[in-house]
């Protein structure tokens, strides 16, 4: 079928490569470093294994599934010419992947747990809450924001510098008002709002969207959306630190 | 026995979970392709296949990091940043001890090392990767481009965990990391700033981001006078902002290295595609 045994032998063969390094960086610290002994080989080799088998199958999930749809959808936007469709689903896409995304679920956990630790917030479990879910919520209107500016972007063929460039001066003007607790959280929020599984759908989005718009080139119009989803969040949070 | 049922348990709740992350994005989807865009994609059944494979991937892929290797990766973190492996056995006592920045030689190592390795397997940055070299035709290559970013995590991992061993601010770090980088994008090619810049953003993901954080909460809480909130985090900040200057800094490196190869008349390769694999 789809998976033919050479294909499946070369993508685990790849895997394989990609979880070496880890693999090596831990067993060189726990046994010379830490000197301890290496704890339960059998349960390493059992979770490597599901790591490896893991990674092969996304890649050829990532072939067969996400790229063409992304590119499909970018191109039925862009046949049908209908500019607030495409940036309502821009916004829908940024917002809803990053509301639930599990890594920003944590670090907001932490950094609330971390603002009652230091007095920023009340020590209690209601405050805490309220704490991780405006943060979460911030950061998923600031990737919405961001994918809907970076597919404005695309159509207009603005070079992408101009916008990073001055998202990062605007960064650092706003550091200087924000209170200090904030700003860790604030430029950490920036890395964690990408997910494995928005990344490939939104490149494809941007790519499909750039092969799809006459006089668009795909390398130099076609990315820039993750980076722009990664600058925002940043933004909107320092500005969260400032009025809350 | 039940350890393999553990196992199973762990496999069925990582998979819900996964599935429940990826059921807003595939309501979004699905919703726009039926109810806006009115028109049935494409080989609809093979993308559909596709998505069950990238769910049960990443479902297998969390469940192995979470049994072998996050356990592991978070205790050294922690082991590594804790009062008796840096001061020396026997040390830790009083708050008396002067350490110096240089004390915490291991914990540079091992950020860099796991900044490097963890960004190898991180499966965002193999997709950009893949993209990147099949839209290009194969000059930016996949693996060359990876290698870049990794060594770009290693060094702001280990330069934010400098960041916080000192206790300077980190304002001050990544103000300069974005002069660097502005200073980079007037000089490089229009083709690759806009794959740099977003190499920055596919690092810090599933794999990256709870050893990392783990690492950084561990030294933050260790170290005297430092507090969590203000220089536990930042680290995953480091992590974005490097690669683009490593991604900058390789493709000036290849664009350096092809023209003297090519003034140097020995190859007349046009594509001036090096195989690799």
């Amino acid at each position: 079928m789809t998976l033919v045994p050479r294909r499946l032998l070369r993508l685990l063969l790849d895997a394989s490569r990609d979880l070496l390094p880890i693999m090596l960086v831990i067993a060189f610290f726990q046994v010379v470093v830490l000197q301890q002994p290496f704890p339960s080989l059998g349960g390493v080799a059992a979770g490597s294994l599901l790591v490896i088998l893991g990674l092969a199958l996304f890649v050829q999930g990532l072939e067969m599934g996400l790229f063409p749809l992304g590119e499909a959808m970018a191109d039925a936007f862009a046949r049908k010419g209908n500019l607030t469709a495409l940036l309502t689903f821009a916004f829908c896409l940024g917002f809803g992947t990053t509301v639930a995304e599990p890594a920003l679920i944590a670090v907001a956990g932490k950094a609330a747990a971390a603002a009652s630790e230091a007095g920023a917030i009340a020590d209690s479990g209601e405050a805490r809450g309220t704490y991780t879910l405006y943060l979460r919520l911030t950061v998923a209107c600031s990737v919405g924001t961001a994918l809907v500016l970076g597919v404005f972007r695309i159509l207009k063929g603005w070079p992408i510098q101009y916008l990073i460039v001055g998202g990062y001066l605007l960064v650092v003007a706003l550091t200087f008002f924000a209170p200090p607790g904030i700003v860790g959280i604030a430029y950490d929020a920036g890395g964690v709002t990408t997910s494995t599984i928005t990344v490939p759908l939104v490149t494809a989005l941007g790519v499909g969207l750039a092969g799809s718009i006459r006089g668009r080139n795909v390398m130099v119009d076609g990315f820039g959306l993750i980076a722009l989803a990664s600058l925002t969040p940043m933004i909107f949070v320092l500005i969260l630190g400032m009025v809350a | 026995m039940e350890a393999g049922l553990g196992l199973l348990h762990h496999t069925l709740t990582t998979t819900l979970a996964t599935v429940i992350d990826v059921a807003p994005i595939v309501v979004i989807l699905f919703g726009f392709q039926f109810v806006v865009l009115r028109k049935r994609p494409p080989n609809l059944k093979k993308i559909l296949i596709g998505f069950v494979y990238v769910l049960a991937g990443l479902s297998l892929f969390l469940v192995g990091l979470e049994e072998a290797l996050f356990p592991l990766g978070e205790t050294m973190a922690a082991q590594l940043t804790a009062p008796a492996f840096i001061y020396g056995p026997g040390g830790g006592g009083g708050g008396e001890h002067f350490s110096h920045w240089y004390d915490y030689f291991w914990v540079y190592v091992f950020a860099a090392a796991i900044g490097f390795a963890t960004t190898v397997a991180e499966p965002s940055l193999i997709a950009v990767a893949l993209k990147a070299e099949n839209i290009s035709g194969g000059a930016v290559n996949a693996f060359g481009l990876r290698m870049a970013v990794a060594v770009g995590v290693a060094a702001g991992v280990a330069l934010g965990a400098f960041r916080i061993v000192t206790g300077t601010p980190l304002p001050f770090y990544i103000t300069a990391g974005y002069v660097v980088v502005i200073l980079q994008t007037m000089r490089a090619s229009k083709t690759i700033i806009p794959l740099a810049y977003d190499s920055g953003g596919v690092t810090t993901s599933t794999v990256t981001v709870p050893v990392v954080t783990a690492l950084g909460l561990g030294l933050a809480s260790t170290i005297p006078g430092r507090s969590p909130l203000i220089d536990g985090f930042g680290l995953i900040a480091f992590a974005s902002l490097f690669p683009i200057m490593a991604v900058l800094g390789y493709a000036s490196l290849m664009f350096w290295w092809r023209r003297r190869r090519d003034v140097g008349g020995k190859s007349t390769n046009a594509d001036g595609g090096e195989d690799r694999t």
